[in-house]
């Protein structure tokens, strides 16, 4: 097949689309932001399992509790979402296949995540 | 047909595990892609405590069960571990990510630390958990 393109023709638009840096960095930062966030959930989660139920409330219902486990949450989930996608794309070639996990991958990070978000200021707002 | 749609003939791949020999850097970076998708999971589950929590005391008594029974405190160990490699080597990838200790002597190294961390710090993290009584 003859093509009469010239190699100009056939090079554009196949190159970066400009807004690699930024997910890199923004990739990083959430790194970054996890560090601290996800030791002080070990902590949590030590203080949660020697209390019961109304420890519990008590715990997530002080302010900065509340809001550093719903940072915690959203940026864990974020970051994982990021990790997976990788995952999917490293190994699934077939494009129905990789598409559909992509897709589930996105759909049970972001269900799981409102869920969670919720369920924790439904606590902390005294609902529970 | 453009060009792009042409299927690619004969086009070289590179070296695949197959052909490396075991190597502890190696190790350290499978180890961080399946410690991550193992704290996925652990992510999940806990969404389900924070479900749990605001669905009210049943729902939370039976969370915390389910997590107390010996099969939920070996899948909380695996955790454990994971989180602390993952956190480790992820930290690792941030110093690389700046562009120092990625010649092969300090790659060896800081491989060698990232395991004893996360050895170090999950048995720490459990003995304050026996000590505690959160187990």
């Amino acid at each position: 097949m003859v093509s009469y393109r010239t190699p100009l023709g056939r090079a554009r638009g196949l190159g970066s689309a400009k807004h690699g840096v930024g997910h890199w960095i923004s990739e990083r930062v959430g790194a970054i932001a996890l560090v601290p966030l996800t030791l002080w959930g070990v902590f949590g989660v030590l203080r949660l399992a020697a209390g019961d139920y109304g420890a519990a409330v008590a715990w997530i219902s002080d302010p900065l509790n509340a809001v550093l486990m719903v940072l915690l949450i959203a940026i864990s989930f974020w970051h994982m979402h990021s990790g997976m996608r990788v995952v999917i794309e490293d190994y699934i070639h077939v494009t129905l296949n990789k598409s559909a996990l992509l897709i589930l991958n996105l759909f049970v990070c972001g269900l799981a995540g409102a869920l969670a978000v919720f369920s924790i200021l439904k606590v902390a707002l005294g609902g529970a | 047909m453009s060009d792009a749609a042409k299927p690619p003939r004969g086009r070289p791949l590179s070296p695949h595990l197959q052909v490396w020999r075991w190597h502890i850097t190696m190790a350290t970076s499978i180890a961080h892609r399946a410690t991550g998708v193992a704290l996925y999971v652990g992510a999940l589950i806990g969404a389900a405590w924070a479900i749990s929590l605001a669905r009210g005391p049943e729902a939370y008594a039976t969370f915390k069960h389910l997590l107390g029974s010996p099969l939920g405190k070996l899948v909380m160990f695996g955790l454990t571990v994971s989180f602390f490699y993952h956190l480790a080597n992820g930290v690792r990838h941030l110093v690389w990510d700046t562009g120092k200790g990625l010649d092969v002597k300090t790659a060896n190294a800081t491989s060698v630390l990232v395991f004893a961390f996360a050895a170090a710090a999950t048995v720490a993290v459990w003995a304050i958990a026996a000590m505690t009584g959160a187990l």
